[in-house]
Order: structure tokens, then sequence, then C-alpha cells
């Protein structure tokens, strides 16, 4: 993670709201220049992490430091140095995206000439140059979180918190946001992203960090996170139930992990650590068999998979969207 | 994508002076926003124009005919001053929407999040009311030069009398954000309810010399109050008086009452802003 100090640490940080323990004893290192994906269910603390980082909320205990300076001594400090792009974007909808940028820019202290600059390269940079004078709330989702992202680097923050930034866009769009972090921290910018997919943090993030009521249970490289909860799973629709048995035992002997058996009696899935691989081989042993298949995929484990390993129980989300979302499939 | 050159991390502020300076400069883009958001929405500007004059309509013939003045005089010149002063107190709950609007959208965090002043976003805010409500005023006063009210002291106390108006408005705007900053926009909405009885409570209407005792009592004790008998005394509007202290002190309170509100939900105000634990 290079030489420098870390752009993020967080250690033993306790934040309760009344009864309920937002954060139980967070702790968090981020190296500079990298991206650190946070990743758990609603409810975890995620957000509320984050607003302890970038200054919006007081821990009750514990000690912060951002970009060098302690969020609770040095606050004004921090946020020269911090961008922040929140679950909504905090985008100006009656202004046009070029206002939006020099109005901001200007509460950045830039003078007008040079935020009008700024505003003009950043509409560029993102995207948008052609919506500059169209007002936001003509902008699609995706366009929103670029704005709300360009509105957060005008100054080019050392450290970028992005909390669940592709929440309700849809595919294009979250690619669209993707592209724009990656560029991002290819200028060195360090960035931590919360998330409730482990196929965004796995994509973006150089560290992921399992968050469980208000802790850290697992961080490290994605790789490694992946191969402690088994990696990559594959999953199996057979064309009829009476098949299951022996996909089962195909499954189980490829992959040498014990298969599950879906919800509707003809899905088969297991972990497989090499992905390529076991999907011929696996194909290859059930038409030997005559087992006939219907549909086959590789995907990323669901957070509620990571969850069951981790924790050995299932994660504890609330509301639509939740845990129980599936991650995107990667279809072989 | 080329990095294009990054504008540099401007300086803190190092002392009273240049921290007063950031507040205002910060606290005049938060107003020049808040005002295009007003512009951009004819709705409601048209909305905002036409109410008053509804009001005066309203209150002035409808009820008007039915009235009379304690101490006698034209009850149109004795109600406009009520009638500037509601709108004073009406305007909270704009200040109440817009703010909890901001604080659910996640502009105020992004705010709070910046190397701005403090007190920048809350200023601007204030700044931005009073320019709001000096329109109102405006669109106030001719209508009620049109249905026969006047000054009739000269334009310079007349213009202590709408300085007094826009005084209660600035104090009124630190109760309004400490709300919107505490509630969501779906009650903000309904704010406005609680402020009826207490512009009704007042002199707006009727003297509270003809209310039973105790509410009496209140009515001249209502901050506006003081404010709408200050102004009928500087417009030379009929219906001044009573007997109690309070409407004897008028123009006294009509200062006093909006400083202290300023004093206690100010701090308030900005101490919520600073530590929005949601």
């Amino acid at each position: 993670m290079g030489s420098t100090a870390p752009a993020v640490v967080a250690e033993a940080v306790h934040k309760r709201f009344g009864a309920t323990a937002a954060l139980a004893g967070f702790d968090l290192e981020v190296g500079e220049g990298t991206v650190c994906g946070l990743l758990g269910p609603n409810g975890a603390g995620k957000t509320t992490a984050v607003r302890i980082l970038s200054t919006l909320l007081r821990a009750d205990s514990g000690r912060v430091t951002v970009a060098g300076h302690d969020v609770a001594r040095d606050g004004a400090r921090v946020r020269r140095r911090i961008g922040l792009t929140g679950q909504h974007p905090a985008v100006d909808e009656v202004l046009t995206g070029r206002e939006n940028l020099e109005m901001w820019a200007r509460l950045y202290h830039l003078r007008a000439r040079a935020a009008r600059a700024r505003a003009g390269e950043l509409l560029e940079r993102f995207g948008l140059a052609d919506a500059a004078g169209k007002r936001v709330k003509h902008y699609s989702g995706g366009m929103r979180r670029r704005l709300d992202l360009a509105a957060s680097f005008i100054l080019a923050p050392r450290v970028l918190f992005l909390d669940e930034p592709t929440v309700g866009l849809d595919p294009r769009g979250r690619t669209e946001v993707w592209e724009a972090v990656r560029a991002l921290v290819a200028g060195g910018t360090t960035v931590l992203l919360t998330t409730q997919y482990l196929d965004e943090a796995d994509r973006l993030a150089h560290q992921i960090a399992v968050l469980d009521a208000g802790r850290v249970i697992a961080d490290g490289p994605p790789e490694r996170l992946k191969s402690a909860i088994g990696g990559d799973r594959i999953d199996l629709v057979l064309r009829e139930p009476s098949g299951v048995p022996a996909a089962e035992r195909v499954v189980a002997r490829v992959t040498g992990a014990g298969p599950d058996t879906g919800r509707d009696a003809r899905r088969v899935s297991a972990p497989v650590r090499d992905r390529i691989g076991a999907l011929t081989e696996v194909m290859r042993a059930l038409a030997e068999e005559g087992v006939e298949v219907e549909d086959v995929a590789l995907r990323r484990p669901t957070l509620d998979e990571v969850f069951l390993r981790l924790t050995g129980r299932p994660a504890e989300a609330g509301g639509p969207g939740g845990a129980g979302a599936p991650a995107a499939e990667v279809v072989a | 994508m080329t990095a294009p050159p990054v504008p540099p991390v401007p300086a803190l502020p190092s002392g009273p002076l240049s921290r007063l300076g950031w507040a205002w400069l910060d606290g005049w883009t938060v107003a020049r926003r808040e005002l295009i958001h007003w512009i951009r929405n004819p709705g409601m500007v048209v909305f905002q124009v036409l109410w008053p004059i509804m009001l005066v309509l309203m209150f002035g013939y409808v009820f008007g005919s039915a009235m009379t003045v304690d101490g006698g005089g034209d009850y149109r010149e004795f109600l406009m001053p009520g009638m500037f002063a509601q709108t004073m107190m009406f305007g909270i709950s704009l200040t109440i929407t817009m703010v909890s609007t901001d604080a659910a959208r996640g502009v105020t965090d992004r705010f709070r999040s910046m190397p701005m002043s403090p007190s920048a976003v809350v200023l601007g805010r204030g700044l931005s009311d009073v320019v709001n409500s000096a329109l109102d005023l405006a669109v106030l006063v001719g209508c009620g030069l049109a249905v026969g009210w006047g000054f009739h002291e000269g334009p310079a106390r007349a213009l202590a009398a709408i300085g007094l108006l826009l005084l209660l408005r600035f104090a009124l705007t630190w109760v309004g954000i400490l709300v919107g900053l505490s509630v969501k926009p779906e009650a903000a909405a309904m704010a406005w309810a609680p402020l009826f009885p207490l512009t009704m409570v007042s002199n707006t209407f009727v003297s509270p010399d003809q209310m039973p005792g105790w509410l009496g009592a209140v009515a001249a004790w209502n901050p506006m109050s003081a404010t709408v008998a200050a102004c009928r005394e500087l417009f030379g509007n009929p219906g001044l008086g009573g007997d109690s202290w309070a409407a004897q002190h008028a123009l006294l309170l009509a200062v006093v009452w909006p400083l202290v509100i300023i004093a206690v939900f100010m701090p308030l105000a900005v101490r919520r802003y600073r530590r929005l634990d949601r």
C-alpha cells in the first residue's frame, strides 16, 4: 500500500443511537490511493461509518484520522481534503448542471472565474458537457450520480467517500458510475465506498471490509475474501427434478464441495475455484450421465451467502433490495 | 481522460475578520441559490402573490363589513398592518419546507462536509428569506393602497415599520431552520397548521380588548401583536391602544421580541445544523 501513511484510520469507534449500537468497535485502515469497499447489509453501520469519517457525525468514542487529520479535533482541515457522495445525489434539481458545479465551486472558495473554468472541466470530464445547460431534474439517475461525483471532485479530494453510489441505478447507470470512479482512482484519489453488492466491491476495490452489526468481521484483498467464502458459484437449473441426485453427485465430485439444492427443486449450486475448468467438467459429466440442463451460470456469491459463510447466519437485512438482492450474474 | 490542473485548496480563514468574510460570501452564494429556486418556480411565485391579495379581499371585505374597529376608524386601515405581519409569520412555512427538503435530499450533508463557513447555510437561508419577504411586502403594500389603506406619518416612519416587519421575519427564520432540520419534508408541509392560531390569537383582526380576558392577555403578549401595534403606530393606522403594558409599549416590544427570538433560536439552529444526528 505504498510508503505513505494510510489515508483513513479508524480505531475502536463506537456510536450509539439511543438503545441501538450503530458502530461497536469499528476498526479500518485504508491505504493512500487505494479503493476500500465497505460491504454489509442494511443496518450494519455502513452509513454511520461514512458519516463519522466525513465529519458529519461525532463518534461516541474511538479515534478517526482522515487525510492525516483527526476528524473530531480538526474537522475543518479534514473537510478541505475530502469529498462525499451520499446515498441520494445531493445535487440541486432546480439549477442546471453547470450552475450546480459553479455554486459548489464557489462554496469551495474558488473565485468566480476559476469556479466557471473548473465547472467546465468537470462537466467535460464526467461526460455531462452536452447536458450542462439543462436543469438537473431532467437528468437520468446515472447523470445525477456523475454530477454528484463531479461536485465531490471540485478540489480533487485526497479521500472520496461514496455511500452506496449505485443504489437505484439501472445497469447502464451503474457502469457509468463505476467508470467515473475508476478514473478518479487512476488520478490518485483514495476511495472508500459502501455497498450491498459483493460484485460491485469486487469490481472496484483493492480491499474489502465486511461490516456486521457495527464491526468489521473480515478485511482484506477481494481474492482473500472470496477464497474464504469459497469463491464464485456454479448454478445449474435442470430440465427435470429427477436429474437432481445425479447432478449433485457430479457437482460434488468436480468441485469437491457439498452442493445446495435450491427452492424450486431443479436448481443445484456449489462454490467453484477453477471457474471455467469446473464448468466444462460438470457439463461434460452431466452429458455423459444423460442429465438435461436448462440453464447454467457462474456467479459471485450474494451478500447473503457471504454472511452465511462468515457468520453462520443470514444477513440481517431490512427493506427491499437488501442483502438478499442477487449479485450481477456472470454468465460463462 | 487526462486530468486537468486541479485548483489549489484554499487556505482556512486566519482571523475573526476573514471568518466573517467567509460567512458572508458563502451566505450570499447560498442565498442566490434560494432566490433562483424561487424565481424558477412560477407556480409558487403566482401563489405567493395571489395569497395575500386573496386574504386582504376576504378579511377586508367579507369580514370587514361586519367588523368595528376598537376606538373607531376604517377596518381595512386597521387590517393591513395585521396582514403584513401575518404574511411574515406564514413565511416561516417556506423556510421549514426548503430546509427539510435539503436535509432529506442530502444537500445539507454536502454543505456540511465542505470546508465552508458553518454559519453560511443558515445565514444564506435568512438572507434569502428576508429578500423574499420584502417582495411579499411590496405586493401587499400595493394591494393595501388599492383598498384604501395608507401611511400617514411620512415615509421615514413607514420604512421603519417595514424594517420591524422584516426583523420579525428574520427572527422567525431561525425558528423555521430549527424546525426544518428536525422534521421530515412530509411533516414540513403541515407546519403552518400550528402557526394559524398563533396569527389569529393576536391583534391582527380583532383588538385583544374585545376578547375574553385570558385570551386577550395571550393575544396582547403575542410577539406578532407587538409588531402589528408598532406598525399601526408608525403608519398612523387606527386601532391603537389597549390598556395592557404590552399594548402601551408596542414599539419597544416589536424590537425586543425578535431579538429575544434570535438570541434563543439562532444558536439552537446553528447547533442543530452542525450536529445533524440522524
